[in-house]
């Protein structure tokens, strides 16, 4: 499996990267790297094995339903580039 | 009841799917401590896992589970005994980690179905496709400041249950109705609240139209939000026309997410959208798959009340209530308790009346719920017994209902306090009688001749006189023979 150019362009975009013609070139062969280097995975014939989620035999975990965090707003805004009265506050994003 | 609009090419009928948002009522969220408050103090519910701080793992909420499993098992659906959940990506500020927890290609609960009931008495059944277990988002205030948004994330992992319907509604009617079953059903199972405006239950319109006779869908457009039944209603009658002329003009309809603007009446595109729509979802590698006990499930079923549908029919047939009482009875869970409570060794019939009519009548006048209530069940139970039993007329039980109402007395007490028991004593009913056929001898004379509308002047002039205590089938027979002789 290889990407093509346009195809690193629209998962740059959808990360919200900026990269530039030169960028995209370096970064595609980057990930097209990676993904031969998984597709090896593909040689395994897996027919009829269930996906695997964990290899200890756990299950998951479960809590009770109480109250036993929050409370910590100013925690919670302490790296807040912006805040004000409690709020985060961000560019304007009305549509 | 068919809902078909009139194009300029010929005749379109509307297809429509909701899907559904209702927050599951828990006091804390479904991946972390964090309290579930509506209205706190901004930003003051939050833990560091729904702020997507590094590191910080989601642990699931065992309550949550069993209410999605509940409301499941309460919408007759498929309990899916092992469900996964993923990771939905998107940029949003109100949306911290980057993705938001849901369930995609394995949700908790499959197939199920609801009854609508349509306004014409005919019920008609709108399938569910699927229930699944996600995370809310946080929110964002537009309107505080001329270029800021600020952003409160105390909602931000909440967990909601997305219930979506198979296109199966066809008009604006059947939406709204199914819309007010499935709140009824999430209330009576105590799953959410169904409160609308605070936002606990929000839905989204899948729309298309097609020419009537056409079997294929037409393209569809998704509208946001929709946030009162009145608004569905509104959106769906605003979107379809819109989408007719769009066709009818040449054009053709592009598969796109749309919102409702409840101001202007109309739904725009939100051309920010276009590209969210992918989301790359994964398996989160954080949470292992759901994995449900059989046994787990048997237990959840045996919680299962009695839902308003079968609520109804019993009411039908138990009580011998007509389909109109039995529905309003059975609307809210607390009516038909307290209808069922009243009926008690009452008599039925007269027991929903007095709820219906009566009771609701004053409680919607004064603007007050029946949790507030200031005539309690047996206390109204009261009152129908000394109707029943004639020792009051009903037309004075209106009278000793309104000062019930007012001061929460017993009925018998008003009734002996007032001096309002009915005058069955004959004699007494005779000598009014009497007395006013004797003050009134034109009046006699003219019934006499034919006149037989002047009946009713003299049941008001007895009745009058005896202020209403008279008991009215001893006057009408007593009245009736004096008259004719």
């Amino acid at each position: 499996m290889s990407l093509d150019p346009a195809t690193v362009k629209k998962v740059a975009n959808l990360a919200r990267l900026a990269l530039d013609e030169k960028q995209l070139d370096f970064y595609g062969n980057h990930m097209n790297n990676i993904l031969k280097f998984i597709d090896q995975l593909n040689e395994v014939d897996t027919e009829g094995v269930e996906p695997l989620s964990n290899v200890s035999d756990i299950a998951l975990r479960l809590r009770d339903d109480v109250v036993n965090d929050g409370n910590k707003q100013q925690d919670i805004l302490a790296n807040a580039p912006e805040q004000t009265s409690g709020f985060f506050v961000v560019g304007k994003i009305v549509e | 009841m068919s809902y078909i609009l009139q194009g300029q090419t010929g005749d379109w009928e509307v297809v429509m799917g909701l899907e559904v948002h209702a927050q599951i009522t828990a006091d804390s969220k479904l991946f972390s401590g964090a309290a579930t408050d509506f209205g706190a103090e901004p930003n003051s519910q939050v833990s560091l896992v729904d702020a997507g701080f590094p590191g910080m793992l989601p642990v699931l909420n065992k309550v949550c589970v069993e209410k999605a499993v509940k409301t499941g098992l309460g919408l007759k659906a498929e309990i899916n005994p092992v469900s996964v959940f993923e990771r939905k990506n998107y940029f949003y500020p109100d949306l911290p980690t980057g993705y938001q927890i849901s369930q995609y290609l394995h949700p908790i609960v499959g197939k199920g179905v609801i009854e609508i009931d349509l306004a014409d008495g005919s019920t008609r059944q709108i399938g569910i496709t699927r229930l699944h277990l996600e995370q809310d988002a946080g929110k964002s205030i537009h309107d505080q400041h001329p270029t800021k948004s600020y952003v409160d994330l105390n909602r931000a992992g909440c967990a909601l249950m997305e219930i979506v319907s198979e296109p199966d509604l066809r008009s604006p009617e059947e939406a709204a109705a199914y819309l007010n079953k499935l709140r009824m059903i999430l209330r009576y199972l105590e799953t959410c609240d169904g409160n609308m405006e605070e936002g606990s239950m929000r839905a989204d319109v899948n729309l298309s139209v097609r020419k009537v006779g056409v079997k294929e869908y037409g393209t569809r457009c998704e509208i946001k939000n929709v946030n009162s039944i009145k608004a569905v209603t509104m959106a769906i009658e605003y979107e379809a026309r819109r989408q007719i002329e769009v066709i009818e003009g040449g054009g053709k309809i592009n598969q796109e997410t749309r919102l409702w603007d409840p101001v202007k009446g109309e739904t725009r595109s939100m051309r920010s959208k276009e590209d969210a729509h992918d989301y790359r979802y994964f398996p989160d590698p954080d949470l292992l798959p759901l994995k449900l006990e059989t046994k787990w499930i048997e237990e959840i079923k045996q919680t299962l009340p009695e839902l308003p549908d079968e609520k109804k029919n019993r009411f039908k047939g138990e009580y011998g209530l007509p389909t109109y009482d039995a529905g309003v009875l059975v609307a809210e869970k607390i009516r038909a308790d307290y209808f069922e409570e009243v009926a008690k060794g009452a008599d039925a019939k007269l027991a929903a009346n007095w709820v219906i009519n009566e009771l609701l009548g004053a409680l919607n006048k004064d603007g007050k719920t029946l949790e507030e209530t200031p005539v309690k069940a047996v206390q109204l139970r009261g009152l129908i017994a000394l109707i029943s039993d004639n020792t009051i007329s009903g037309k004075i039980a209106k009278d000793v209902f309104a000062e019930m109402f007012v001061s929460g007395k017993e009925a018998a007490a008003i009734v002996e306090e007032k001096g309002l028991k009915q005058v069955t004593d004959t004699g007494a009913i005779e000598k009014i009688i009497d007395e006013v056929i004797a003050e009134n001898p034109d009046n006699v004379a003219e019934y006499r001749s034919g006149k037989d509308k002047l009946f009713g002047f003299f049941v008001g002039q007895v009745m009058k006189k005896m202020q209403g205590k008279g008991n009215p089938a001893a006057i009408n027979d007593i009245l009736k023979k004096k008259l004719s002789s």
